[in-house]
């Protein structure tokens, strides 16, 4: 045999179109931005002042110049801006990086146009500083939650108790920094109460074989009576010992937080989100440039091939599964020492670990992208805090309410087709 | 491979799966520089036995002997340490992993944990200069034709210096010139002085390179066979009994055009083209067959007639309706019967009783009032399982525990249960026992006596040919030809290919020559 038809297959198909499914997400999406154009179009005719965003803190060392933007030109520009890519969207004639550009167009155009908006229907300038020093600290949780996410769902585990190993967490580092008053040992005491909790999620999933969302509610469950009963049975008794905590404090970084600008918000965080800092390319790194992360994506992705390889499937999936609990705690420690102080009784997660999870799957299962979800989480909570102060015409709770809303979209829509790890769920059952 | 290598030997291999004796104490010898064909229907137990070498399965009795030593393998890297190495059905490789990720899972280079990819890369190059195998280490497995993908598949095989490998049904989803490259391929393998198992079920391919066959029927050893052995006669000792191979049918009696598909074009959710600006017609009374290899668009071809995915353009119209764009319950109003090509998952529903299947398409004339009508579903099944000669223990029984030539038995039963347009059928008889195909294309053909248009799509060639009025070959989205059913192998294999008739008609002349 002399042919070679194999080289004739061996081309592929690199034509594309846009299929029913994909015009329809694009209709969806360019619906969206330009409803949301036509809102800040509305809200442009609200304000006839100037806008003064302010680059630093009214009581920062270094004071730099407030930028003034006339209000109601700069908002127009920007909803011209967003009707523009809104309307880009929905003709259709702009594809591929010219459709990015849009994107990146609209989202900015939102963001600054909202931002001046809020600063012109204020008396009080709008502090960008302290909006981006406070985003990064109220994502410090999440980066720690994305992980534990990330790193589970890699290995083909679903992980809806990240929520139970946060709040789990949240109360050992209370607990142990009562009795010890360290934050070191309170930091080791929530990653390994992470891990336990990641341990039951492991054991039942793995070696049980029980359904991973199931679990998953039951972990959740389980903490929330589990740190309840030991409250009030324990530290409601004697408050003195059990539960005073002094929050962690803002470290700041010599030299660097006299930086202008940047050094307040970068420079100037508490430890834990310093240690994100370090936690995410570290994660990166080990799901994408060792071994162990190799073999993590491949018993997510086809057990069975790994199985052909001599890799220990179970084992595997447990190591990420535990890792990821350990990050979860670590995460979990945030909501008490690392913020508040001690632990109440009250939902101190507050579905924190379900926002971690929708940033997982946004971001791709990727801990990088789903940091930067994170982020954009971290910034609409930021917002609303920020804008609380500045009394503007729409109640603050709307602005809290954005991130939730801001995932509903995204999740429903904007994402499009996000392709999870093939046995993500699935049990390994050694049948060939 | 310079020193012969010892004889690897099963001996009194016994394997159970509940009450279900998959290996009944088989005894084979693997002999290096010999390719031992396995010969048996599915099901027989023949993976199971691989399974068993390749350290996947732990066997209930019997041992495995690697010369006068006994040799233990409870896991596979145990048999890969052996040199064992195995090719196997499902291919495993990580679809989004690249080739050289794959090569080199389990046994990764880098100092410490870390993976070194260049090393990794290089590993491929090398393997596949030697063997002259040639595949890109970068490219993403699920972006690579399954021929190539099982190129990375047997280096992977080979990358631990296999002396014992191990080939389960490897031909299944290939085109013929590619099962004639994967002969040379296992020839060249052999002659190097390694030992081969290959599992099959196919005949020709037996007969073309087998040294020593062993049939195997139920989980035991019937006999062994000589590749000399006329088909007919591995057939017979295959099932137990004599099979006829060809079905008898008549020239087919045309009537009208009854489906038309007029311009189709579909796509998948990711916007890749599925189907081409796609037209054919079918008429009454006749069978057409649409052939070609695995992942050209048929799929998508078959659910756009249901009714499960929308077309982007074009229509196809049946009896003067237009059902691309309708919803199946509205397909299946107008006559459409759908065997669909995966049955474990679309085609019945597993813990549901042979009854309840049967009539899953049909509950309104199976109830009264809203409730169902037990009383005529129990006869109804009673009926079918007669007349489809569905072999099971009551109608009551799950389907899932039916053997797979009688799970698609109960599925055909269903669909040919009433009047039909359209018989559109996708692989109907993959996994199916040798005796179940006999029956099935026999009613396959009595429903196209009736005048109703007979749509199959099959990747199996001898399926094709034995059915078929006329054939529709199709790549990569469109009809390349629509071709007689006595058309040469080699033609239609280049057909799928891509190669226009007339092109592929002098191409196969000239390799003749």
């Amino acid at each position: 045999m002399s042919i070679t038809p194999v080289t004739a297959s061996a081309a592929l198909i690199n034509e594309r179109v846009e299929s029913p499914q994909t015009k329809a997400q694009r209709l969806s999406v360019g619906v969206l931005v330009t409803i949301l154009g036509a809102i800040l179009l509305f809200m442009a005719f609200t304000v006839n002042k100037s806008g003064r965003i302010a680059l630093s803190d009214a009581l920062a060392d270094v004071q730099l110049p407030t930028i003034e933007l006339p209000g109601m030109p700069t908002v127009l520009l920007c909803s011209l801006v967003v009707l523009g890519a809104g309307i880009g969207y929905l003709t259709g004639k702009i594809n591929g990086r010219a459709r990015t550009v849009l994107a990146v167009a609209a989202g900015l155009g939102i963001l600054v146009g909202f931002l001046v908006w809020a600063a012109a229907s204020s008396t009080l300038p709008f502090t960008l500083t302290s909006q981006l020093n406070l985003t990064l600290e109220y994502a410090t949780p999440l980066f720690f939650g994305v992980l534990g996410g990330v790193l589970a769902e890699r290995a083909g585990v679903v992980n809806i108790a990240i929520e139970g190993m946060f709040l789990t967490a949240a109360f050992t580092a209370s607990l142990t920094y009562s009795v010890t008053n360290s934050f070191v040992a309170a930091l080791i005491a929530a990653a390994i109460a992470g891990l336990l909790m990641a341990a039951v999620l492991a054991l039942f999933t793995l070696r049980y074989l029980v359904d991973h969302v199931i679990i998953g509610v039951v972990i959740n469950l389980l903490a929330t009576g589990l740190t309840g009963f030991i409250f009030q049975q324990l530290v409601a008794k004697d408050v003195s010992t059990y539960g005073s905590v002094t929050p962690m404090l803002p470290l700041r970084i010599p030299v660097l937080e006299s930086i202008p600008f940047l050094g307040p918000i970068l420079f100037s965080l508490r430890p834990l989100t310093y240690m994100a800092f370090i936690a995410i390319p570290l994660v990166w790194f080990l799901l994408f440039r060792t071994k162990w992360g190799l073999r993590v994506r491949s018993v997510g992705e086809h057990p069975h091939a790994a199985d052909t390889v001599g890799i220990n499937v179970v084992w595997t999936k447990a190591s990420a599964v535990l890792l990821g609990g350990l990050f979860a705690g670590l995460g979990g420690s945030y909501f008490t020492i690392g913020s508040v102080g001690a632990f109440q009784d009250n939902n101190p997660t507050a579905g924190y670990g379900f926002i971690a999870l929708a940033a997982v799957i946004m971001g791709r299962w990727h801990p990088v992208l789903g940091a930067l979800v994170a982020l954009f989480f971290g910034f609409c909570r930021a917002l609303a805090q920020t804008t609380k102060l500045m009394a503007l015409p729409i109640p603050g709770d709307f602005i809290e309410m954005l991130p939730y809303l801001a995932t509903i979209i995204a999740v429903a829509g904007l994402v499009g087709r996000v392709r999870a790890p093939a046995a993500d769920g699935a049990h390994f059952v050694k049948t060939h | 491979m310079t020193t012969q290598a010892p004889v690897l030997s099963l001996q009194g291999i016994t394997k159970r799966f509940g009450s279900l004796t998959a290996n009944d104490s088989i005894s084979i010898d693997v002999v290096p520089g010999r390719i031992h064909c396995l010969l048996g229907e599915n099901g027989a137990g023949k993976s199971t036995l691989m399974n068993i070498l390749f350290g996947l399965l732990e066997p209930d009795e019997g041992r495995i002997m690697l010369g006068d030593e006994v040799l233990k393998v409870s896991n596979p890297k145990e048999a890969t340490a052996a040199g064992i190495g195995m090719v196997h059905q499902h291919f495993m490789l990580i679809p989004v992993f690249t080739v050289a990720e794959n090569m080199v899972l389990g046994y990764e280079p880098g100092k410490g944990g870390l993976l070194d990819i260049r090393a990794a890369r290089e590993k491929v190059r090398e393997l596949s200069a030697r063997y002259k195998l040639d595949v890109d280490p970068d490219a993403l497995v699920e972006d690579l034709p399954v021929g190539i993908q099982q190129r990375v598949e047997i280096l992977k095989a080979l990358a631990n210096d296999a002396t014992y490998l191990i080939f389960d049904e490897p031909t299944a989803v290939l085109t013929p010139q590619e099962i004639d490259e994967l002969m040379v391929v296992m020839k060249a393998l052999r002659d190097e002085g390694r030992a081969i198992v290959f599992i099959t079920h196919k005949l020709r391919e037996v007969r073309e390179v087998a040294d020593d066959i062993t049939v195997i029927r139920r989980g035991k050893v019937v006999g062994k066979a000589n590749p000399e052995d006329s088909e007919g006669e591995m057939a017979a000792m295959m099932v137990g009994r004599a099979v006829n191979l060809s079905v008898a049918k008549e020239p087919p009696n045309l009537g009208e055009d009854r489906l038309v598909i007029d311009d189709l074009t579909v796509t998948s959710p990711n916007g890749q083209i599925a189907v081409d600006h796609l037209s054919l017609t079918v008429r009454g009374g006749e069978i057409v067959c649409v052939a070609g290899v695995q992942g050209n668009g048929q799929t998508e071809l078959a659910e756009t007639l249901l009714g499960t995915m929308t077309p982007l353009s074009g229509s196809a119209i049946l009896d003067g309706v237009e059902i691309s764009r309708a919803k199946p319950a509205k397909t299946i109003a107008a006559g459409l019967g759908f065997v669909p090509e995966d049955r474990h998952r679309d085609g019945f529903v597993g813990e549901f009783s042979i009854a309840e299947n049967l009539v899953l398409n049909n509950l309104d004339e199976y109830s009264r009032f809203g409730s169902l009508d037990l009383k005529r579903i129990a006869d109804n099944a009673i009926a079918r399982i007669e007349e489809f000669d569905i072999r099971a223990g009551s109608h009551t029984q799950p389907v899932r525990s039916l053997s797979g030539g009688n799970q698609q038995k109960v599925v055909l039963a269903r669909e040919l249960s009433r009047p039909l347009s359209l018989l559109l059928a996708s692989q109907p008889t993959r996994g199916v026992d040798v005796g179940a195909i006999e029956f099935l294309h026999k009613r396959i053909v009595e429903e196209r006596d009736r005048g109703t248009a007979v749509l199959i799509v099959s990747t199996e060639l001898e399926e094709v040919e034995t059915l078929a009025d006329r054939i529709a070959v199709m790549y990569r989205g469109k009809i390349v030809g629509i071709v007689d059913p006595d058309t040469p192998r080699d033609v239609l294999g280049l057909m799928m290919a891509g190669i226009p008739y007339d092109d592929a008609v002098a191409a196969a002349e000239e390799a003749r020559a």
